[in-house]
């Protein structure tokens, strides 16, 4: 009886563990945590793309619309691959982008805007990724959208698709 | 020439203290740099990664240090971006009462299993 009772625990506890393992390796290696979504953008001073100025947060979102704060890079990859879904979203009037230059060159920045466009409305430099943590971005591609009470609703962490498109369109209404 | 020697403790005095304040800030930063997670590096410190994440979070932290914050001002930081997973040492709330409190409860059972053996081998 007692030895039934050693099997039995060893069975459940073996499946117990080739369940975990099984589960482990179906999910992907980048555990991103919830952090609780629904705060207020930073407050921050950033050079401006276009002007070389520095311009203030408030000055960035003054506008009662939502915005979208897009991190990107000439040098990333999966940034080419949302950015026709940016252009697509710089169409609608109910939201305007801004973009967040990451670590990046400025002559490779500046050709990348020339050859697929511009979707934003104002670019901000981050030349040493300072900008994205204060987002509490992880890096490139980086999507937020703020409300019009200039809360951080949404984070999409990669190149946004167009279920996502989707989402911040119903959201936007 | 009084005046000349004067100076120049005074100047050795202040270089000093600066090198010292220096060092207890980079200690304070390796510490801190040690106890933060690197989130696309997996099991690694912002202290031992050089991913651009990390490299951006050693110039936040040094640049918090300079502005005067202390260690647990900069977790609280560090915390509202990312939530506490980026943190090593986890504080104890309502998300990781279960963490803390169960090694107790598993040596209050143990310990528990164990009393119980000696009191039925006596008996």
């Amino acid at each position: 009886m007692k030895n039934k009772f050693s099997l039995f625990v060893v069975v459940i506890f073996l499946s117990f563990c080739f369940v975990i393992f099984y589960k482990g390796l179906n999910t992907s290696n980048n555990y991103i945590p919830k952090v609780n979504e629904k705060k207020n953008i930073p407050t921050f001073k950033a050079k401006d793309f276009d002007s070389d100025n520095y311009i203030n947060s408030d000055k960035i979102f003054e506008e009662n619309i939502f915005y979208i704060v897009n991190i990107w890079a000439s040098w990333c990859v999966p940034c080419r691959t949302e950015h026709p879904l940016l252009m697509q979203l710089s169409k609608n009037e109910s939201i305007k982008l801004i973009g967040l230059n990451y670590r990046d060159n400025f002559n490779n920045a500046k050709n990348f805007i020339d050859d697929f466009g511009n979707p934003y409305s104002r670019i901000l430099i981050d030349k040493d990724g300072t900008l994205g943590v204060e987002f509490g971005a992880y890096g490139v591609p980086e999507t937020f959208l703020i409300d019009k009470n200039k809360d951080i609703i949404k984070k999409f962490v990669g190149p946004i698709n167009q279920e996502i498109v989707n989402e911040i369109r119903l959201i936007i209404k | 020439m009084k005046i000349l020697k004067i100076l120049i403790i005074l100047f050795l005095i202040t270089s000093f203290s600066e090198l010292k304040s220096d060092e207890v800030n980079d200690i304070l930063k390796n510490k801190i740099l040690k106890n933060i997670r690197c989130l696309i590096c997996q099991g690694q410190s912002v202290y031992d990664s050089e991913s651009e994440f990390a490299s951006s979070i050693k110039l936040i932290v040094d640049r918090k240090i300079n502005e005067g914050l202390k260690e647990k001002q900069i977790y609280q930081f560090l915390r509202e971006k990312y939530g506490d997973w980026v943190i090593f040492d986890p504080q104890l709330n309502k998300n990781t009462y279960v963490l803390w409190l169960l090694p107790l409860l598993l040596f209050l059972f143990g310990g528990a299993i164990i009393y119980k053996k000696i009191i039925s081998n006596k008996k």
